[in-house]
């Protein structure tokens, strides 16, 4: 049984983890998903510039983007070239560092096991910036806030799926119960195995990975870094205990050497 | 422009020229420019970073460490002045910690988004967050430093003084290492990598900063303890910077040793040697020729804190803005689970 993020954070009877799985094997690259979320949750323009990047202007996930629509162009070995699709999404984690590392509670866990910033409390300090093994949050200039996709909480708390699952016209991003999701995914990579696609892989979807699973996890045709994704992820505050320890000491040490030196006669 | 394609019902034929163009496109998938000689191959996307960037002014947080660090160090060097009968040493630190403590809680502030939020970092207490056991540590240790300096400079309220003296420096020696946990509990690689050995590195500058401090501010004849904090601190900071530089190893590492980081440590370590040296000799230099190299040792010895912060600010963003130092530890340790 995985770890149910919700329960662990005090929510009583808790509605199931809610996530996505984004299976980038039947990716259109329409960006439907980058349109309907900035519509729907009314995310600024953040320029418009021309990269060279493929079909790929919007660049990486930020502030003002919470769906980004990664295009990938790889030539084979054979000399055909093969377009990689991949809408990218802040990935919930299931322990997330963004949320460990915020001072001042602005970053909650919804009772959908989906992890949330509350514009009203976030005082821009941007220390989840760095913690996020993902590069997903950000901090918008124009108000000095913190933003990232909230798996629309404000849908999901009146029973719609988030904007981007429903704009999707291949199903590529789905939408559900985060058990339910795994199970499916897993038989799609199967399936794909054994139709000729031996690359396929899951990314995100395993409770024991550095971050305890993701709850956006995704069906990858490539190593995870091609899509900008981080390959072995970890949540750095698992490391805190041994941090504290060395901090003690050497704040114990700085102690010890002053008294050292103040005890000397002249 | 002429158009040399048609669209039939069939599909697309003739001549599409465009599409040729994804030939001289670089190798999506890989880094656009090819690795220099001896750098590890790896895949990103379009060489773009993994992380976003840090978004912290360097003047705010690389200031703040150095402050930070200085006042800290200070108040413990300042309860040991006290202790032992020199209160020429202690009350320039006492006043300079202050002094510290103040400017660093005014970068803190003004590198938030909404400085006017500032507050809405007491509303919660999180043992998870460094940030916020930190601004726990500095909301109670900055009044009793403000005490301290008050008490000293007025000579009102000895036993208060005396108490938040002691107060301080029970606190200080936290408030000069918990940011190493700030900075380290991040996914910025060397920075994370280095969680082991930063405390000791933050511990040591900020040791050698505060004998600085006192070296500027004491007359020599109280100033032995300064004089020997400052070796102390410098040889413990260049054994905890070696340290750090081989847990980092050759390719994260490296982020310690080019550009401005590399400068800057660079520096750091001749500034801090030169003003260890400078501390030793000005005890056996007469006069006021002795008090003059005493105050050069000790901005040197400031300087060089300062230099350390700057340089492992600088480290942070570098090993952030080129994804090989994300991917490419990653990727080994994910195939050697396999």
């Amino acid at each position: 049984m995985s770890p149910d993020p919700a329960t662990d954070t005090g929510h009583v009877d808790a509605p199931p983890r809610m996530g996505f799985f984004t299976d980038t094997s039947i990716c259109i690259g329409c960006k439907a998903c980058e349109v309907a979320c900035k519509e729907w949750n009314q995310i600024p323009e953040d320029g418009l510039e021309f990269t060279g990047m493929s079909f790929d202007n919007t660049q990486g996930l930020g502030a003002d983007t919470w769906r980004h629509v990664a295009f990938i162009e790889q030539s084979q070995p054979d000399g055909d070239l093969r377009w990689l699709m991949d809408s990218d999404v802040c990935k919930h984690c299931t322990h997330a560092a963004c949320l460990d590392v915020c001072p001042t509670g602005a970053l909650v866990r919804t009772e959908f096991g989906t992890v949330v910033v509350q514009e009203d409390i976030c005082n821009g300090c941007g220390y989840c910036v760095p913690a996020c093994p993902y590069g997903v949050i950000d901090k918008r200039p124009a108000d000095g806030l913190v933003h990232k996709c909230t798996l629309c909480y404000d849908r999901l708390g009146e029973g719609q799926e988030p904007a981007c699952a429903k704009a999707c016209p291949t199903n590529s991003i789905q939408f559900g119960e985060l058990e339910v999701l795994r199970v499916r995914a897993g038989e799609r990579v199967e399936a794909l195995h054994e139709s000729g696609v031996p690359e396929a892989q899951l990314y995100g979807h395993d409770p024991e990975d550095g971050v305890g699973g993701d709850g956006a996890f995704f069906l990858l045709l490539d190593e995870p870094e091609t899509y900008g994704l981080p390959p072995d992820p970890v949540v750095t505050t698992r490391d805190l205990p041994r941090m504290a320890r060395h901090v003690g000491i050497a704040a114990l040490a700085l102690v010890a050497g002053v008294a050292a030196c103040t005890a000397g006669g002249r | 422009m002429a158009n040399t394609s048609s669209t039939t019902k069939d599909g697309a034929q003739g001549a599409r020229p465009d599409r040729e163009a994804h030939a001289n496109v670089p190798q999506f998938g890989d880094r656009p420019a090819r690795p220099a000689k001896g750098e590890p191959e790896f895949g990103s996307y379009y060489g773009r970073p993994v992380l976003n960037a840090i978004p912290w002014e360097a003047r705010d947080i690389a200031g703040y460490l150095f402050t930070g660090g200085l006042a800290g160090a200070s108040s413990v060097l300042a309860a040991g002045a006290d202790l032992s009968g020199r209160p020429a040493l202690a009350r320039p630190l006492k006043v300079g910690a202050l002094g510290a403590v103040t400017v660093s809680l005014g970068a803190l502030v003004h590198d938030l988004g909404r400085p006017s939020r500032f507050l809405n970092m007491l509303r919660t207490f999180k043992v998870t967050s460094p940030m916020s056991v930190g601004t726990w540590i500095l909301t109670v240790y900055g009044p009793l430093t403000a005490l301290a300096a008050a008490s000293d400079v007025t000579g009102l309220a000895p036993r208060v003084g005396r108490a938040s003296t002691l107060g301080a420096a029970a606190v200080a020696p936290l408030v000069a290492t918990y940011t190493a946990a700030l900075i380290a509990d991040t996914a910025v690689p060397v920075w994370h990598d280095g969680h082991r050995e930063l405390p000791y590195v933050f511990a040591a500058s900020a040791a050698s900063a505060a004998a600085g401090l006192g070296l500027i501010g004491a007359p020599v004849a109280q100033a032995g303890p300064a004089r020997r904090l400052a070796v102390a601190g410098v040889a413990a900071e260049l054994a905890a910077s070696r340290a750090l530089e081989r847990r980092t190893g050759p390719l994260v590492g490296e982020v310690l040793h080019q550009d401005q980081a590399g400068r800057l440590l660079k520096l750091s370590k001749a500034l801090g040697t030169a003003g260890a040296l400078g501390a030793v000799a000005s005890a056996v230099v007469p006069g006021m020729s002795g008090r003059g190299l005493a105050a050069a040792a000790g901005a040197g010895l400031l300087a060089a804190s300062a230099c350390t912060r700057f340089g492992l600010f600088a480290a942070g963003q570098a090993s952030v803005a080129d994804p090989k130092y994300t991917v490419v530890p990653q990727r080994e340790r994910r195939d050697a689970r396999v």
